[in-house]
C-alpha cells in the first residue's frame, strides 16, 4: 500500500488481475524466457510466407546444393534434396503449433467439462463419467493416437483430433480432482447461502481458486502435444512429406545421422526448446495467477 | 408478544457412517420471534452448527418442518429457496475460510446483489456496495483489497456485509467471533446488536461462549448430543438452570474475583456416542443424579415453567 497520500477516505487504485498478474509475471526470468521465445515462435509461424516462400524454397528440391553443412548461405545446413533446413523448420513450426494448441484447446474444454461435473455433483455421474476416463486411460496414448489416425485417415485435422482425444481423459481426472479439493472448502458454503447456482459457485469460486495444476497441465500437454505430433510425423502417420514438420524432419534425418547429424539435432532443438518454453511459462503463469503470492 | 418468524419443529440430520447412523440433531423443536436473538449453546460437535445449516438447507434435513415467516422452507424448490436466500442469511465461524480469496472486498459483497437482481444498474451497485461497507466499518480504501490483506476482524466484517446485501430479515450467526482475538470479538458483537437494532434482523446466535450469550440472547436453548435439553428466557436460565448439564454449564463460567469462588461441577465419564444413540437420556451415563430409569427412557421436552422448557426426568413432575 502507498503510504503517504493513503487516507480512509480514498478508495485505492484499482489494478485489474491481468495487470497485476502481468507484473508478478515480469519479475520471473524463467516465465519471461519462455513466453518472449513462444511469441517469437507464434510471431515467426504467423509470418513464415514472408521469411521463406513456401513452393521455391521449403519444398522444391535443388539437387546441386544437397546435403551442405550448416554455413552462412544455410544456416542450419540443407538436407539430402538441397532444401534449406532453416525455412524447413520455420514453415515446420506452422504445423506443430497449429496442430498442438488445438488438439489441447478441445480437449481442455471436453475434459475440463467432463471433470468439473464429475467433481462437483460426484455420485452417479462421478462413476460414470470416471469409469469412461479409466477405459480411455488404459489404452496407450500414443497408440491410441495412431489407431485414430490409422483408422480416419493420416491429414491434419484427423491429428489434432487424436492427440485432443487421448488428452481428454488426463484432463477429466485432473479437473475433477482439483474441483474435489476445492468443492468443500467454506466459501463454496457461503455461495450456496446467499443463493449462487451451480453454474456461478463452479466458474466463479471454484474454478478460479484451482487454476494452478490446470494451467500447468495445459503448458505441459502442449509440450506433450508437440512432441507427439512429432512423433506421429516420424512414424509416418502424421504430416506427410514433402511438407516439412519438426518430428519429420528429425525423422528424415535419421538415416543421415552418422555424417550429418545437424538434420536431426536441430529439429530435435528447436522441440526441446519449446517444450521447455512453455514449462517455464506454465510455472510462471501459475504463480503470478495467485494474487496472494505479491 | 411480536410474532414468530421461524418455527423449527422436530427436525433431525442424520448422517450416514461406516459404524452406523450419526444422530447428529435429534428432534429439536424451537421458535424464533421477529426481532429477538436465540442463542444456542452446547459444547463441540453437539449439533449446533448442523442445526443452523438445516434450517437454511445448506445440509438437507432428514426429518422435520422449518416454517420460516408462514413457508415451509423443506417443501422449496431449487428455485424458490434461491429467492429464499435473500430472506435468511448466515455468517460462518471462520472469516479466513469462508471468502473466496480470488475476490475483492467490493466483489464479495456485490455478488449477492447482483445474483439476485437486486440492484442491476452497475453504478448504483457500487454505491450500495460502498454504503454496506459503510454500514458494517469498512474504510472505503479496503474496496479493491483481497481478504488476505486484511485481519480477522475486518474480514468478518465482510461476512457479514455479504450478509447484509441481500437484506435479510433472519440470520444464522455461526460463532461468528469464536475466531477473532478478543479485543475485537467486542467489537464485532457490538455491531450485530446495532445492526439489530436498526434493521429489526432476528438472530440464531450459536456459540460456546456462555458469558457471550447471556449478554447477546433474549432466549437461549442448550443442546447436547443432537438434543435440545433445555430453553428458557436468558435471564430465567441463568437465574435458575434446570437440566443438570445446563447446571454444570453455567459453573463453568468463571467470575472475575478472587474472593468469590464457586463451586465448579465437573462432570465425569465419556460423551454418548452420537452414532446409534440408545433410547434413554443422553446425559445419562455423566448425570450426577442419574436414576436407573434415566438408562431406559427417553425424556422429552416438557415446559416447567412459563416458557421455560427442559428435558429431564427428574424434573418431570
Amino acid at each position: 500500500m502507498n503510504g503517504t497520500v493513503d487516507t480512509n477516505k480514498e478508495v485505492q487504485k484499482k489494478n485489474s488481475l491481468a495487470w497485476d498478474t502481468w507484473k508478478r509475471l515480469l519479475k520471473n526470468k524463467g516465465a519471461m524466457f519462455g513466453l518472449v521465445f513462444m511469441v517469437g515462435l507464434v510471431l515467426m509461424a504467423i509470418f513464415a510466407d514472408f521469411l521463406y516462400d513456401y513452393d521455391t524454397q521449403v519444398i522444391a528440391q535443388n539437387i546441386q546444393d544437397r546435403l551442405i553443412h550448416p554455413c552462412m548461405a544455410h544456416p542450419f545446413g540443407t538436407d539430402e534434396f538441397g532444401r534449406d533446413l532453416l525455412a524447413r523448420i520455420v514453415h515446420g513450426s506452422r504445423m506443430s503449433l497449429v496442430v498442438s494448441f488445438t488438439s489441447v484447446a478441445i480437449s481442455l474444454a471436453v475434459g475440463g467439462v467432463l471433470g468439473a461435473i464429475s467433481g462437483y455433483f460426484g455420485g452417479m455421474i462421478d462413476d460414470i463419467i470416471m469409469r469412461i476416463t479409466d477405459i480411455l486411460l488404459a489404452i496407450p496414448m500414443t497408440l491410441f493416437a495412431i489407431v485414430i489416425v490409422a483408422a480416419l485417415g493420416p491429414n491434419t485435422q484427423n491429428l489434432a483430433l487424436a492427440l485432443a482425444a487421448s488428452s481428454i481423459p488426463i484432463f477429466a481426472r485432473l479437473v475433477r480432482g482439483s474441483v474435489i479439493t476445492v468443492r468443500d472448502v467454506e466459501y463454496v458454503e457461503a455461495a450456496r447461502a446467499i443463493g449462487a447456482n451451480h453454474f456461478t459457485i463452479i466458474t466463479k469460486h471454484i474454478l478460479p481458486n484451482c487454476m494452478a495444476p490446470i494451467i500447468v497441465q495445459v503448458t505441459l500437454r502442449i509440450a506433450t502435444a508437440i512432441y507427439n505430433t512429432a512423433a506421429l510425423s516420424f512414424l509416418g502417420m502424421g504430416v506427410q512429406a514433402p511438407a516439412p514438420e519438426w518430428g519429420g524432419l528429425l525423422a528424415a534425418g535419421r538415416s543421415l545421422i552418422r555424417d550429418h547429424s545437424y538434420l536431426s539435432v536441430i529439429p530435435g532443438l528447436a522441440i526441446m526448446l519449446t517444450v521447455l518454453a512453455l514449462n517455464l511459462l506454465g510455472d510462471g503463469l501459475r504463480d503470478a495467477l495467485d494474487p496472494r503470492l505479491k | 408478544m411480536s410474532k414468530v418468524l421461524l418455527e423449527v419443529e422436530g427436525l433431525k440430520k442424520y448422517f450416514p457412517t461406516k459404524k452406523g447412523i450419526l444422530h447428529a440433531v435429534d428432534d429439536v423443536s424451537f421458535t424464533i420471534e421477529e426481532g429477538k436473538t436465540l442463542g444456542v449453546v452446547g459444547e463441540s460437535g453437539c449439533g449446533k452448527s448442523t442445526t443452523g445449516r438445516a434450517i437454511l438447507r445448506l445440509l438437507e434435513p432428514t426429518a422435520g418442518r422449518v416454517t420460516f415467516d408462514g413457508v415451509d422452507v423443506a417443501g422449496l424448490n431449487a428455485e424458490e429457496l434461491r429467492k429464499m436466500r435473500t430472506k435468511m442469511q448466515i455468517i460462518f465461524q471462520d472469516p479466513f475460510s469462508s471468502l473466496n480469496p480470488r475476490m475483492t472486498v467490493s466483489q464479495a459483497i456485490e455478488e449477492p446483489i447482483r445474483l439476485h437482481g437486486i440492484i442491476t444498474d452497475k453504478k448504483e451497485r457500487e454505491e450500495r456496495v460502498m454504503e454496506l461497507m459503510e454500514t458494517v466499518g469498512l474504510a472505503p480504501r479496503l474496496y479493491h483489497a483481497y481478504p488476505h490483506e486484511l485481519d480477522g476482524g475486518r474480514r468478518q466484517r465482510i461476512g457479514i456485509a455479504r450478509a447484509l446485501a441481500v437484506n435479510p430479515k433472519f440470520i444464522v450467526c455461526d460463532e461468528p467471533v469464536s475466531a477473532l482475538d478478543v479485543s475485537i470479538q467486542a467489537q464485532i458483537l457490538n455491531l450485530m446488536e446495532d445492526l439489530q437494532d436498526n434493521l429489526g434482523l432476528t438472530y440464531m446466535f450459536i456459540t460456546h461462549d456462555l458469558s457471550v450469550v447471556h449478554h447477546f440472547s433474549d432466549d437461549i436453548a442448550v443442546m447436547y448430543l443432537g438434543k435440545l435439553i433445555e430453553k428458557a428466557p436468558a435471564d430465567e436460565l441463568f437465574a435458575n438452570p434446570t437440566h443438570p448439564y445446563t447446571e454444570a454449564l453455567l459453573s463453568a463460567i468463571p467470575i472475575p474475583s478472587l474472593h468469590n469462588r464457586r463451586e465448579r461441577i465437573i462432570m465425569k465419564g465419556e460423551i454418548t456416542s452420537p452414532i446409534n444413540p440408545p433410547k434413554a437420556c443422553r446425559f445419562a451415563n455423566r448425570c450426577p443424579y442419574a436414576t436407573e430409569r434415566c438408562f431406559h427412557v427417553e425424556p422429552e421436552l416438557k415446559e416447567i415453567r412459563p416458557g421455560h422448557f427442559v428435558s429431564c426426568l427428574l424434573r418431570d413432575h
